[in-house]
């Protein structure tokens, strides 16, 4: 992309959908994503949500970082890059990963998409271009930023599926979770990925910005009987919380920004362990990662139920001695689950499976504060995790 | 006769700090300045009429919160705006933009080199790592690391507690940033030399080395450890110039019943039995303390104020050999309107920014290869500012002033004084380059002061015109500045102290050397310590 000297005169960009966005968001509601704004919410967080979980929504998330990776050593770039060992990912298969610092802390998540052989996509939460060529020296790859280039709506919902069947996309039902088909869509390609960050059955659609609108619009033309809505951030927040899943910035500090030391997380401190595969050869933070291991983590990340019904947003964590042993980084009552959930990252050895741990819980009622202390249960896995997001054939509701 | 408790040599922002602070204890203090006006290298004057120059400082950054909060500045009339990001010319017509914002800026990086505009994070983030270091000494007494005083260990120990907190890898950083040149440090993020000259000039300002000189790294820590309201790294000017932070510091002072005598130059300082007494004016007058402050260079204070017989060998050997070179000089303009920057175009944000025309390295260094020739730069590295456009209060209305800081000029040339027409001729040069990204500047300039180091030397009292008090080098950095054994703000005699920017944490409108000397002259006095501790960053 070439980048016009007046580029100063628009500092945040529309998005290829915004033509469409901007018309839906009767709240006029918007933020920032990067280089991008993007809607808080259309209609009505609560309603988004509920469409999301009962239909389904469309959510532009265009302004994802993405990367395109070739080359003929393109994968064994990927498996120094990462923990995870990518030789395992098929062509048309999707992984979520994170890579780490020599230190072995996180430096992102994301996931790889291997979209044929010798060609990776990489979608990062934070700019990754600066670490990405920095790992490249000794690979023949090339490393290309392609986040302006590419355009991607998340369907996501018990109707998804109904809605690209309806679309013409033949067989879409047959696509499994973290699988990727390409489908021709006026003239060009749609790429269509059984993945998402809802923990619902759900799909993202990766388009040519200029078939943006038309996707948009065949999209509610077909999807308006099945319920489909558009659903901003705000209820993204909240089913990815639900489904358990960690954000940068969020739940974790990457550490190719972290000013003080001890901030950052490795993937065990994160709960991440089953992505670190120590067999598959070297790859950066191996070392660290493997005396980590042996020495034992400094943190673990939490998912708790918390007792009652009041947010634990941003509380501290106690141990049974009201010593403060951690904070709540991400938390909501969850109307899927019907349960106070949060995620927290604690100090080890807290937050073992049947630790007694409370949360201190700030809250108001017409502007008066109050405070509680909220006993919290250790969870294992997904707060909520619906049957349908693994089914194939996908199912049609 | 008049007896005080303290007497301050020099009303720069720094001795006004130390008196103000002393006077607020409820100390009879006194300070002596030689100039007509106060404010040393922190001032407001009217050159041309209707036009307020900062004469020397021009921008503000570094001035400490704890202490614009801890005297009231802002009840005292300070009142400092941000002004937002900074752009390198390049020679073809372009530029590269500092957007103040994140995303434009990272987008104006890529338009250069895409993965300088990812590599600035990495940049910036390290930078802070040693910003964040550094800020936490800056309200703090260096420890005397040949002592075995509990107060020395405890405060070594603080030292050694904020460098482990920089974790394993930025400590070693830390050793390296030190002694790194500032080109060195850059090439270690960038790969565009347009990126790496618009941050070079950071690490050579006021300092006599080049961008290729060790050293010259941890100079820019001194344009990125201040902050404005919280933001670290951001600048602003001094509503009505630089001049507003001395005169509100004297409104501190003189509101705690200090007192200011300007016009009254100090030949002496007056000692007897290893103490002094108090000091003696050009004009014979004497006047009496037990406590006597110099924010003078040590230069100036131990071999022109002092008496070498009052004094030991080795410190009058310390003072002669610590380094104070000049190296920059300075333009004030009154401009008849807004000079154009084709290559801006009209209404161009950056314009009110600083503005920088040497985009590589290389001329960097033949910048400072015409320095060490002993002549200025015929291809000068320019910080020029057009602060009109941010603060009304500088010209009238539709007018401007440019401030142009020069880099480099040497305080001698080639071993001679400088004459008016050498003046002319380094004016000319300046407005060459100027001129050669705004076609229409000259013919906008009314008037303009121009300040070699000579001036700088004569006028401000800088010695050799280094606008630090002494270069920023390792080697004259925290326990060594000024120089071993007298990093405490005390002097060789009871009862003197040192207070200037020759003293920790060094130069800059900083106000912390004055903070820090106030707080040490009521440890002595076992009075209480009034003097606001550092807020800390954590
Ligand atoms: C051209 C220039 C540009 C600069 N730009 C910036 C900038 O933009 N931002 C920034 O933060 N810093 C800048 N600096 C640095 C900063 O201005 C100085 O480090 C700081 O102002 C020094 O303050 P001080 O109080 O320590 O000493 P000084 O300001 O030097 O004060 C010493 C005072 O002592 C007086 N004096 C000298 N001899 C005697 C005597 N015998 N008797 C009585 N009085 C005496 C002097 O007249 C003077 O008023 C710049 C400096 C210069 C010269």
């Amino acid at each position: 992309m070439t980048i016009p000297r007046e580029h100063y005169l628009q500092a945040v960009f529309p998005t290829p959908f915004h033509a469409r966005t901007s018309a839906a968001n009767t709240l006029n509601a918007w933020h920032r994503w990067r280089d991008y704004t993007v809607a808080d919410a259309y209609f009505d967080v609560g309603l988004e949500y509920t469409a999301l979980r009962n239909a389904c929504t469309v959510f532009d998330l265009s302004p994802m970082t993405k990367h395109l990776i070739t080359g003929p050593d393109a994968l064994a770039y990927m498996n120094r890059l990462v923990t995870r060992d990518v030789a395992k990912l098929k062509p048309g298969r999707v992984g979520y990963t994170v890579w780490c610092d020599d230190a072995g802390q996180v430096v992102d998540d994301g996931t790889i998409f291997h979209l044929r052989d010798h060609v990776y996509r990489l979608c990062s939460q934070e700019r990754q271009l600066d670490w990405l060529h920095g790992s490249a020296p000794g690979f023949d790859v090339s490393i290309q930023e392609e986040t302006h280039d590419v355009a991607a709506l998340a369907l996501q919902g018990p109707t998804s599926c109904a809605v690209l069947k309806r679309l013409g996309l033949a067989g879409i039902e047959t696509l499994t979770p973290f699988g990727i088909r390409g489908y021709a869509f006026e003239g060009g390609e749609l790429t269509v990925s059984r993945t998402g960050f809802t923990g619902d059955l759900g799909y993202e659609l990766w388009i040519d910005p200029e078939l943006a609108v038309a996707l948009w619009d065949r999209l509610f033309d077909v999807g308006q009987q099945v319920g489909l809505k558009p659903m901003g951030t705000f209820a993204l927040e909240m089913s990815r919380i639900e489904a358990g899943f960690i954000q940068a910035g969020v739940d974790f500090l990457p550490a190719d920004r972290a000013i003080r030391a001890e901030r950052t997380r490795s993937p065990f401190e994160l709960d991440l362990a089953w992505l670190v595969d120590f067999a598959k050869g070297p790859f950066t933070g191996r070392r660290a990662l493997l005396a980590e291991k042996a020495r034992g983590s400094r943190h673990r990340l939490v998912r708790l139920d918390v007792e009652g019904n009041k947010p634990a947003k941003d509380a501290f964590i106690y141990d049974r001695r009201r010593k403060n042993v951690g904070v709540v980084t991400s938390a909501l009552w969850s109307p899927a689950a019907k349960s106070n959930i949060a995620l927290a990252s604690v100090e080890m050895p807290h937050g073992a499976p049947g630790d007694e741990l409370w949360a201190e819980i700030y809250y108001q009622k017409e502007l008066k504060w109050s405070r509680l202390m909220a006993r919290c249960t250790v969870v294992e896995g997904p707060f909520y995790s619906p049957a349908r997001r693994r089914a194939v054939p996908a199912a049609d509701c | 006769m008049t007896r005080y408790d303290v007497i301050v040599i020099g009303a720069g922002h720094n001795g006004l700090t130390t008196a103000a602070f002393l006077a607020k204890s409820g100390l009879k203090a006194l300070v002596l300045e030689r100039k007509p006006w106060i404010g040393g290298a922190a001032v407001s004057r009217e050159l041309h009429p209707g036009w307020i120059y900062s004469n020397c400082s021009y921008v503000c950054s570094l001035l400490r919160p704890e202490i614009y909060r801890g005297l009231d500045l802002a009840r005292h009339g300070l009142q400092v705006a941000p002004y937002g990001g900074g752009v390198t010319f390049t020679r073809d017509g372009d530029y590269i933009g500092g957007y103040p914002d994140k995303d434009v800026r990272r987008r104006e990086y890529a338009r250069h080199n895409e993965r300088d505009a990812d590599a600035y994070l990495r940049y910036s983030r390290d930078t802070m790592r040693q910003c964040r270091f550094i800020r936490s000494l800056l309200m703090r007494t260096p420890p005397d690391p040949a002592s075995l005083r509990l107060r020395d260990l405890r405060e070594l120990a603080h030292l050694g507690r904020e460098f482990v907190k920089l974790g394993p890898t930025t400590m070693g950083d830390t050793i390296r940033f030190y002694s790194m040149s500032i080109a060195d440090y850059l090439n270690e993020y960038f790969e565009s030399d347009l990126v790496k000259a618009h941050h070079a000039g950071s690490g050579i300002i006021g300092t006599a080395l080049g961008v290729h000189s060790p050293g010259t790294a941890y100079v820019l820590l001194h344009h990125y450890m201040g902050d404005v309201d919280g933001q670290v790294g951001s600048w602003g000017f001094a509503r009505g110039g630089m001049g507003a932070v001395s005169n509100a510091l004297a409104g501190a002072l003189r509101a705690a019943g200090g007192e200011i005598r300007a016009d009254a130059p100090v030949a002496r300082i007056l000692a007897r039995d290893g103490r002094v007494n108090g000091v003696v004016l050009q004009n014979g007058d004497e006047l009496y303390s037990d406590i006597v402050i110099s924010s003078l260079d040590p230069k100036r204070t131990f071999l022109k104020l002092l008496d070498a017989g009052d004094l030991d060998a080795d410190v009058v050997r310390k003072a002669r050999e610590f380094r104070i070179r000049g190296s920059s000089g300075k333009l004030n303009i009154a401009l008849d309107g807004l000079p154009s920057f084709p290559a801006l175009g009209a209404g161009h944000p950056l314009v009110a920014g600083d503005m920088h025309f040497l985009d590589t390295l290389e001329r960097f260094e033949r910048a400072y290869d015409d320095w060490k020739a002993g002549t200025w730069s015929k291809d000068p590295y320019l910080d020029l500012l057009i602060p009109s456009l941010t603060d009304p209060t500088m010209t009238p209305p539709g007018k401007h002033y440019m401030s142009v800081f020069v880099q480099y000029v040497p305080r001698e040339l080639a071993g001679r004084d400088w004459t008016d027409a050498d003046r002319t001729a380094f004016r000319e040069t300046v407005f060459d380059q100027i001129a050669r990204y705004s076609p229409d500047f000259r013919s906008l300039v009314l008037h303009a002061e121009v300040r070699t180091p000579q001036e700088l030397e004569n006028e401000v009292g800088l010695t050799e015109g280094n606008i630090f008090q002494g270069e920023l080098t390792f080697d004259q950095l925290f326990f060594n500045r000024p120089f071993p054994g007298y990093a405490q703000y005390r002097g060789p005699l009871r009862g003197m102290y040192l207070c200037g920017s020759a003293t920790h944490p060094g130069g800059g409108v900083m106000a912390a050397p004055g903070a820090n000397a106030a707080r040490e002259v009521l440890r002595d006095l076992r009075r209480p310590a009034i003097v606001p501790q550092g807020w800390s960053d954590d």
